[in-house]
């Protein structure tokens, strides 16, 4: 059995307060003025003006507009302006994209407000990520009858009963969203009179949408994606810890848990793409990517196996799990070289795509990334490509624990960035930061990760012993 | 030794000792072919023969032989083109997706798989070359210098990654398959007995000695093909998608394509597998290397891939409608209720509700059945390229250019004619080749076999 040390108990609940004082913060300083990044004053100067201007978003504000990066990162003729008239193009009143050009008052004050939320945004489903990647891995270790992994499966487990976690941080974004507390404008489509026709805030492209975009029909889908998961992780955990009893057929229940696993998958094909859609995808709500589902999956699945890795040498450290041997550690290593491989496959094809056909209505979301955002967009391409691909590239790096564990830290923190960029240019534009509060949430949630999965390791014997793959995956060797 | 999980049912039944695997395997190559190998060899070769009079009535009289008009300028050619290129696909991802991920089960497929692929990349090669109109000028599409009187290739064109894309996956593809065919080679030259045939195969297994450091090399390239085949057999089909999806044709242009049809091409590659396999092991009696759990196996691949294109079709069209873009909207709409309908709706059916069947363990255990789907999931594949080619094609941005597509006889003898020329060489390949990787699948037969899982399980009870 494991024991929750105390000492990582402590780290865990560090971790915890510096979360909560770096949200608490964020929220009080009504949307982190503390960072260096000089331009808190925005939100000040034009906070007045915002009931005024309410109806006059189609007005740029473009040689008026106060922005602190001097650099216009787009010419002239890519102003958001050309498209007037141009049936396939972006309508007038789309205001919500951060073009530097866009800065009218109410949309300044909006994305300050939505600092602390975006904040939170990105780091709970990172933290989701973490979870529900190791709860997708381990439903397909079942459906696929894998041999070798079997002496991961309980940390698996323990991962994936992180779920709930941060789905409920998500939940409490969105109904947040819905009912307009705390200055919350992540969602846009959520804003007032945006999909109302009479209303001076209306934007037909948005009330297209209505019919998947509404607030009830919003929440149950979370509420629907969230039981499924949670309920999945749940019951293979309880038909997991029916092999320590005796007295069970336990081949039979592990087909049980293959069924249910390949059960999951199903739901979780779906679901993955929805939650994305709704979650990511819908902040920029007029942009839209098929791929956008699969996208954010691939973050997801190299965030969790990144992290299963590095519970997995935490463990071994520590002289717990003496079955897993070089040989498992180095396939663990090769799914997170391959996984970043295939994130990068996406990225690019996502990327390149949009890039080529350079249609207005796609091709924003990257002028979007690329004007205030392009040194984060750029170091997080090159730390979740380049950087796995040339470390993890030998088989002796593979197999040097300190070494996976040091680059499993960078991996999960260009993940991080990675939903960072996917969420922050539509909800706070130009002025996003990244600094102590961010860091802070994301030191939060990895304690409140380590707290809930360590606790949960804790409860069960740490291998499945009667597993009918356990001792093919003890004598697991290559 | 590997240590096998006694709840892993064997993939090779019927005792069998080494040799017995040897005999079995050369056992079509060693005697001669019966009525009904020549039989369907000239149904296939006469195919094959009128094939080549339309390719030739192509070149010597123009494209305007085929259904082609100004708006539907690309039709049968590419959809051709395009599904033997899919179909091209599961041989190497047999094995070398499937070697990188240990699935021992490979072993009894991968080279007839490995030979399907070849033979479907030649066909697919076909067509681009043919649609060129004068065939002899095909070297332009290779970056040649300017001195040599040609225009510079245009590298911005997906088309010409194309070019590099398949020609660099059908040279590994070929070298890959060749090395695993070396030992095997070897072995029907030890045992051959006519000096000419045994000429030939002592030429085609480059003095195979089967000594330790041959074998460690051996290993040792297979892992570094593997790794190389891998990305290559993702990026054809990424590649091919681009051919449509760089476009800004709507229907044509959806971010989702690169992945979606490397899983459709997976999909049907898998399906000609089963619909050849299923012949092969009951006609070479190979029941007990190509077993039921394998056939089971590849069904459960074809169900799973066939899911992903299921989500991947109804992910355009929700995206469709939820972009708001009229284009994109009409796009969809006009695929499943505008004059193609039913090439819509047969592929929805061929390829989504049809692997759904596979669910059951009845069903993906029956032969029947199983060759009934792979037929099934070719024809789907086929109407998926026709859908996504024609249908996007033929309504244009002017109403006034709005038109159909019909095919010419010579656009249908084409196509037959390829299908003619696929089962011509794989008929071929059959008589001549090792239709199983024996020398490979010999390495599982002690964790594998059922007399030695049987014989292991023995002794475990013994041991308690």
């Amino acid at each position: 059995m494991f024991e929750f040390s105390s000492r990582l108990k402590t780290i865990s609940y560090v971790l915890m307060l510096i979360g909560a004082i770096a949200v608490g913060y964020s929220f009080l300083a009504g949307g982190g003025h503390d960072e260096a990044h000089g331009e808190g004053e925005h939100a000040a100067m034009h906070d007045d003006h915002a009931d005024a201007e309410h109806g006059e978003h189609a007005e740029h504000h473009a040689p008026a507009a106060h922005h602190g990066h001097g650099d216009h990162a787009m010419p002239d003729a890519d102003d958001f302006s050309y498209h007037k008239g141009a049936s396939r193009a972006v309508p007038e009143n789309n205001h919500f994209y951060s073009s530097p050009e866009h800065h009218d008052a109410e949309h300044t004050h909006h994305q300050m407000e939505n600092k602390p939320w975006a904040n939170l945004l990105v780091n709970s489903f990172w933290a989701l990520a973490l979870g529900l990647g190791a709860l997708f891995f381990m439903a397909v270790q079942y459906a696929a009858q894998v041999g070798w992994s079997a002496v991961v499966l309980r940390i698996l487990e323990a991962m994936s009963g992180f779920i709930w976690v941060p789905g409920l941080v998500i939940l409490v974004i969105i109904l947040t969203g819905w009912f307009h507390i705390g200055g919350n404008h992540v969602y846009h489509w959520m804003a007032e009179g945006i999909m109302d026709p009479e209303s001076a805030n209306y934007d037909s492209i948005i009330a297209g949408k209505e019919a998947f975009l509404n607030g009830p029909f919003f929440t149950l889908r979370a509420i629907i994606y969230l039981v499924g998961w949670v309920g999945a992780a749940f019951l293979l955990r309880k038909m997991s810890l029916k092999m320590e009893q005796s007295g069970v057929d336990y081949n039979q229940n592990w087909v049980k848990m293959r069924n249910l696993g390949a059960g999951f998958l199903v739901f979780f094909a779906v679901t993955s793409s929805t939650s994305a859609w709704d979650w990511i995808m819908s902040i920029d709500t007029h942009w839209f990517s098929t791929l956008f589902g699969w996208y954010v999956f691939a973050t997801m699945f190299v965030s969790a196996l990144t992290a299963l890795m590095m519970i997995v040498l935490y463990l071994k450290g520590k002289g717990y799990l003496p079955e897993v041997n070089t040989s498992h550690i180095h396939d663990i290593a090769k799914f997170m070289f391959a996984f970043s491989i295939f994130w990068t496959y996406l990225w690019f094809s996502q990327f390149m795509l949009i890039w080529y056909s350079n249609i207005p209505e796609e091709v924003t979301y990257y002028m979007a990334r690329f004007g205030e955002y392009k040194g984060l967009f750029f170091t997080m391409v090159a730390l979740n490509f380049i950087f796995p691909v040339t470390v993890l590239m030998s088989r002796d790096s593979k197999r040097n624990r300190g070494f996976v564990f040091t680059a499993g830290i960078v991996i999960l923190f260009g993940h991080w960035l990675d939903i960072f960029i996917m969420i922050m240019p539509g909800t706070v534009g130009s002025n996003w930061s990244l600094g102590l509060v961010q860091i802070g949430t994301m030191l939060g949630f990895v304690g409140l990760f380590i707290n809930v999965v360590f606790r949960g390791l804790s409860k069960a014997p740490l291998m499945i012993k009667n597993h009918p793959m356990y001792t093919e995956s003890k004598h697991f060797h290559i | 030794m590997h240590y096998e999980a006694p709840i892993r049912k064997p993939l090779i039944e019927g005792d069998k000792s080494y040799h017995d695997i040897t005999v079995d395997v050369v056992r079509p190559v060693e005697s001669s072919a019966p009525k009904s190998w020549w039989l369907v060899f000239s149904l296939a070769l006469v195919a094959f023969l009128w094939g080549v009079g339309c390719i030739l009535y192509t070149i010597g009289v123009g494209i305007g032989t085929w259904g082609l008009n100004k708006t539907v300028g690309w039709a049968w050619d590419i959809t051709n083109f395009v599904w033997w290129v899919g179909i091209g696909h599961a041989g190497t991802l047999i094995s070398a997706v499937l070697l990188l991920f240990r699935q021992k089960w490979r072993m009894s497929i991968n080279r007839s798989a490995e030979a399907m692929t070849i033979f479907s990349v030649i066909q697919a090669a076909l067509f681009p070359g043919i649609h060129m109109g004068r065939i002899w000028m095909a070297y332009f599409v290779l970056p040649i210098p300017n001195q040599f009187g040609s225009l510079w290739v245009n590298f911005n064109s997906p088309l010409l990654w194309d070019v590099f894309a398949i020609s660099t996956y059908f040279s590994v593809s070929v070298v890959f398959w060749y090395v695993g065919l070396i030992p095997d080679f070897a072995m029907i030259r030890d045992r051959a007995v006519k000096p000419v045939q045994k000429h030939i195969y002592k030429i085609l297994s480059f003095g195979w000695g089967g000594k330790a450091k041959h074998w460690q090399r051996f290993e040792e390239v297979s892992l570094v093909l593997a790794g190389l085949a891998t990305p290559l057999v993702l990026s054809v089909h990424t590649i091919v998608s681009m051919d449509f999806a760089t476009s800004v044709i709507p229907g044509w242009h959806t971010t989702i394509f690169p992945p979606y049809f490397v899983a459709g091409a997976i999909f049907s590659g898998f399906a000609m597998v089963q619909t050849l396999l299923i012949i092969v092991r009951k006609v070479f009696k190979m029941e007990q290397y190509i077993t039921i759990q394998h056939i089971e196996m590849m069904n459960i691949i074809i169900m799973l891939t066939g899911s992903i294109v299921g989500i991947a079709y109804i992910t355009e069209l929700f995206i469709a409608w939820y972009s708001g873009v009229e284009y994109e909207q009409y796009a969809f709409l006009n695929r499943a209720t505008g004059p193609y309908w039913w090439a819509y709706w047969s592929m929805m059916t061929c390829n989504v509700f049809s692997p759904q069947f596979m669910w059951f363990k009845k069903l993906r255990t029956s032969l029947m059945f199983t060759f009934f789907i792979s037929i099934v999931v070719n024809i789907g594949m086929w109407f998926e390229r026709f859908v996504i080619i024609v249908t996007s094609l033929h309504r244009d941005y002017l109403p006034s250019s709005w038109s159909m597509f019909s095919p010419t006889f010579v656009d249908i003898g084409i196509f037959i004619g390829t299908i003619g020329f696929f089962f011509v060489l794989f008929l071929l390949y059959a008589r001549t080749f090792p239709v199983i990787a024996q020398a490979e699948l010999k390495t599982i037969l002690k964790s594998s076999g059922d007399n030695y899982k049987k014989l292991q399980e023995k002794n475990e009870h013994v041991e308690h």
